[in-house]
Formats: C-alpha cells, sequence, structure tokens
C-alpha cells in the first residue's frame, strides 16, 4: 500500500460490472454505481467526499469508521458498499443540524472527550448507538459500549465524561418535550 | 486496503443461494456477518471468484426453542441478537455468558454465530460452546439438507465438513436433560483480542446430579479442544469440591497450549484449571442459592 488512503473509483471502466445502490445517508437518498469490492468506508469517503468517516486500522479493531447501519454502529471498513443497498447509513456529517451541535457532540466539546480528533467520529456515533438504547447509562455501561473504538491519545477518561455529559442534557431534553 | 474483484450475488431464498454456490465449482464463498470474510479479502487471504451474500434472506434471522427445548440458531442471527436475548438467558447460560464475549460490541451488531462456527478459527468462541453443548449444524446443499455433530464438523483450522455447495443455514443445540447450567469465561488481553484462553462449561442437571456434561477449551491447541474426560468425570456425580477438583485436574491435562507472546505453555494450563473450577463453583453457589 502506497499511501494511507487508496483511491478506487466509484466510476470504474466500463468493463467492470456494477451495481447501481441506493443507500440513505444522513437522511438523503444517494444512488451510485459501485464496483462489488468498494468499501462503504471508501464510498463516503472517496466517492461521496464525506471524508467525517475516518479509516484508521483498516483491519476491523479500530472503529474509527464506524457508522450507523439502520440505527446499530458498525465498522464501515468491513462492509461492502453493495451491502448498504436500501438501507439507511448516519454519518458523523448527519449529528449536527445548521444551527446547533448534538448533544453529544458539545459533551466531546465541554469535556474535552477528543485529543487529535481521528477516533471522535467513531466514538460519537458508537455513543449515540448506546444512548438510543439507554439514556441512563452508568460509566461501565458507557466503558462497555465503546469497547470497540480505540483511541491513542485521550486515555479514554474524558470520553467516557463526554458521554455522560450528553447523556445527561439529553435526558434534560426528553423531560421537557 | 480492498479486496480484488469478484462477482457479486444477492440471492432472496436458500435455494438460490445453494444454486449459486453450485454454480461456483468451489470458487464461491458465502457472506453472512462478513467480520472474518471482509478483513480476509481486503488481506488477500481469501480471492473468491463469486461472493453470494445471504444477508437479503431475512428468514435466516432467528433464536428460537422448540417446544421439547431444542435452540435453533439461523445463519444469520447476529451475535448482538445472542447477547440481548432474555430467552437464551433464562434457558441456555453458556451461550448467554460467551455472547458479550465475542469480538467487541460493533463486531456483534453484524458478525454471526452461525457464520463464525463456520470459520473455524481454533481460538473461536462459538466453537467451544458448540461442543460443550453437543450442538450440530444443519446443511443444506443442492441434494437437500443433512446434519453434522459439531465434532465432526470441522476438519482443521478455518477447515469444515461443508461441501462447496453447502450452506449451514442452522445451529442445533439439543434441549437439556433437566435443566440446562453452565458459563464461559475467556482470559483476553483486551477487548476484541484472541483468547489467551477460554473454557465453556454446558451441563444438565437434575435434581443435585450431573447427568450430561460438556467442556471445552479454545485458545490452548492448534483445534478447539473437547475435554470429555474432565465433563465425564463429572456425569452421575453431584457437584463437590472433590469433583470439581478432578474436573479441573483433566481439563488442564487436555490442553495442548504453546508457549506464545501471550503466556507460556504451563500458564495457559493453569488458566483452564482455574476456569473450569471457578465456573463449576458458580453453577454450584448459584444451585445452593436457589
Amino acid at each position: 500500500m502506497s499511501s494511507l488512503y487508496e483511491e478506487v473509483s466509484t466510476a470504474p471502466a466500463s468493463d467492470v460490472p456494477v451495481r447501481r445502490v441506493t443507500i440513505n445517508i444522513n437522511g438523503e437518498n444517494r444512488t451510485v454505481d459501485v464496483e462489488p469490492r468498494l468499501l462503504l468506508a471508501h464510498l463516503l469517503r472517496q466517492g461521496l467526499k464525506m471524508t467525517g468517516t475516518h479509516t484508521g486500522c483498516d483491519t476491523t479493531n479500530c472503529g474509527a469508521c464506524t457508522v450507523l447501519f439502520d440505527g446499530r454502529p458498525i465498522k464501515s471498513c468491513t462492509m461492502l458498499a453493495v451491502q448498504a443497498d436500501g438501507h439507511a447509513v448516519q454519518t458523523v456529517e448527519g449529528l449536527a443540524t445548521a444551527s446547533e451541535l448534538h448533544p453529544i457532540q458539545e459533551g466531546f466539546k465541554a469535556e474535552h472527550g477528543l485529543q487529535c480528533g481521528f477516533c471522535t467520529p467513531g466514538m460519537m456515533l458508537a455513543a449515540k448507538a448506546l444512548l438510543e438504547e439507554n439514556l441512563n447509562p452508568t460509566e461501565d455501561e458507557v466503558r462497555w459500549a465503546l469497547s470497540g473504538n480505540l483511541c491513542r491519545c485521550t486515555g479514554y477518561q474524558n470520553i467516557v465524561k463526554a458521554v455522560l455529559w450528553a447523556a445527561e442534557k439529553m435526558r434534560a431534553q426528553a423531560g421537557q418535550e | 486496503m480492498y479486496p480484488s474483484r469478484f462477482q457479486y450475488e444477492s440471492p432472496k431464498t436458500v435455494a438460490e443461494a445453494v444454486a449459486l454456490l453450485d454454480q461456483g465449482a468451489g470458487e464461491a464463498k458465502l457472506l453472512a456477518g462478513g467480520q472474518s470474510l471482509v478483513p480476509m479479502l481486503k488481506l488477500r487471504f481469501a480471492s473468491p471468484a463469486m461472493l453470494v451474500d445471504i444477508n437479503g434472506i431475512e428468514e435466516l434471522r432467528y433464536h428460537r426453542f422448540d417446544s421439547d427445548g431444542t435452540l435453533r440458531i439461523g445463519a444469520l442471527c447476529r451475535h448482538e441478537d445472542l447477547e440481548k436475548s432474555d430467552i437464551i438467558r433464562q434457558k441456555q447460560p453458556t451461550i448467554s455468558a460467551a455472547a458479550p464475549l465475542v469480538a467487541d460490541p460493533i463486531v456483534r451488531t453484524r458478525g454471526t454465530f452461525v457464520g463464525s462456527v463456520c470459520h473455524a478459527d481454533p481460538q473461536g468462541d462459538w466453537a467451544a460452546t458448540m461442543i460443550a453443548l453437543n450442538g450440530r449444524i444443519v446443511a443444506q446443499g443442492p441434494k437437500g439438507r443433512r446434519e453434522i455433530a459439531m465434532k465432526d464438523f470441522v476438519l482443521g483450522p478455518f477447515q469444515t465438513a461443508l461441501e462447496h455447495n453447502e450452506i449451514a443455514i442452522e445451529a442445533v443445540i439439543p434441549a437439556p436433560q433437566g435443566v440446562a447450567v453452565g458459563g464461559y469465561i475467556k482470559l483476553e488481553r483486551r477487548v476484541g483480542d484472541f483468547a489467551t484462553a477460554s473454557v465453556a462449561v454446558a451441563l444438565d442437571v437434575v435434581g443435585d446430579k450431573v447427568v450430561r456434561a460438556g467442556i471445552a477449551l479454545g485458545g490452548v491447541g492448534s483445534r478447539t479442544i473437547d475435554a470429555s474426560d474432565a465433563a465425564a468425570a463429572l456425569v452421575g456425580q453431584p457437584l463437590t469440591d472433590a469433583t470439581i477438583a478432578k474436573a479441573a485436574e483433566l481439563a488442564a491435562a487436555a490442553a495442548e497450549p504453546r508457549s506464545d507472546h501471550r503466556g507460556s505453555a504451563d500458564y495457559k494450563r493453569h488458566i483452564v484449571a482455574t476456569f473450569v473450577s471457578r465456573l463449576l463453583n458458580q453453577i454450584h453457589s448459584s444451585k445452593e442459592a436457589a
């Protein structure tokens, strides 16, 4: 491998069979022709220029490429883009609205839940999947839910605090409604 | 990294999938959860001409108990489905204990029980539970279905008894005679690592007596080890300090560990004895409490 990110064209030469797929990404249907071997992480980053999803280890270990697939967290470097046909994918780009950060993003900011930021998109989506199932997690439950995501900077303390901060804010918001 | 080129097929029925595998004549590979296969494709340890993706065959995503207590786990049942299942927690504690220890939480949303058994990694968690529970695999091929006992299913590391045109559509765990009790412990250096050593224990108990026992060891040999002598020492006996110590000793003797960066052979043998004894003591004390 000559560089960290390899170009995989989403418009391959005409003799290569492609599949037309429609994937709902952050609420918007995107239709693309993909070669079956293209990974979802590469479609997002190189094909659709959504570089918020990071590829770290590229071997299903680190969780930096985590996105939500029909609401559940998956490692997008370990799924083929064709497999997402007809499914909903949420990436870090889908967290904030035009005017407001998502409470999880606010939590990472307030509690200094990142240093270099490389693992952060995956951490936030894994956290979102947890909070959608359990808005009142214990510290242990947060650590458990994030145990598939590696961070080499923070020592995890502030990431856990950030998720607990977000949970509290989201509980408060839910209480107001 | 990205895989080499392949033809991609996404059948909607098992029969269609079998026909595609048959047509692939040994050059086609089945894709379920993909949590082992996709990394292997990327590393080019595998470069099949065709991938047959069964994720569209939704009816394969199930786990259910027959009225007689037989557990059936479909080919698309994800690790997470078993981890979260109340009925598994109540009725099949060995599987319930192992589910949260497979890989990491994100891999568990996608990876499948049956796929993991078919991957036949000697360090895989589910192979140990399948052996301890005396499970079998239902394979469907062009000529119909057959059942393969777990002890005959894995032929060697990453090799199974499946023919190239057969699909493992279901894992079957026989109904217990009496009450199923058991557990699974794995020593790993960090979440998601392969086991330094792991132990699965599954007992069928009537009153005080063990009427059937299975003990399997992972990570301590080139295959998942069936510690059948250790299990046999428990059958017909109540769990006591003496029977537990005997089973732990025999299980350690059955292990075939190698010294490596995860620990010395002696250390791993010691862990096996400790885990067998810990699991049996847990079962014993929870029975006393009940």
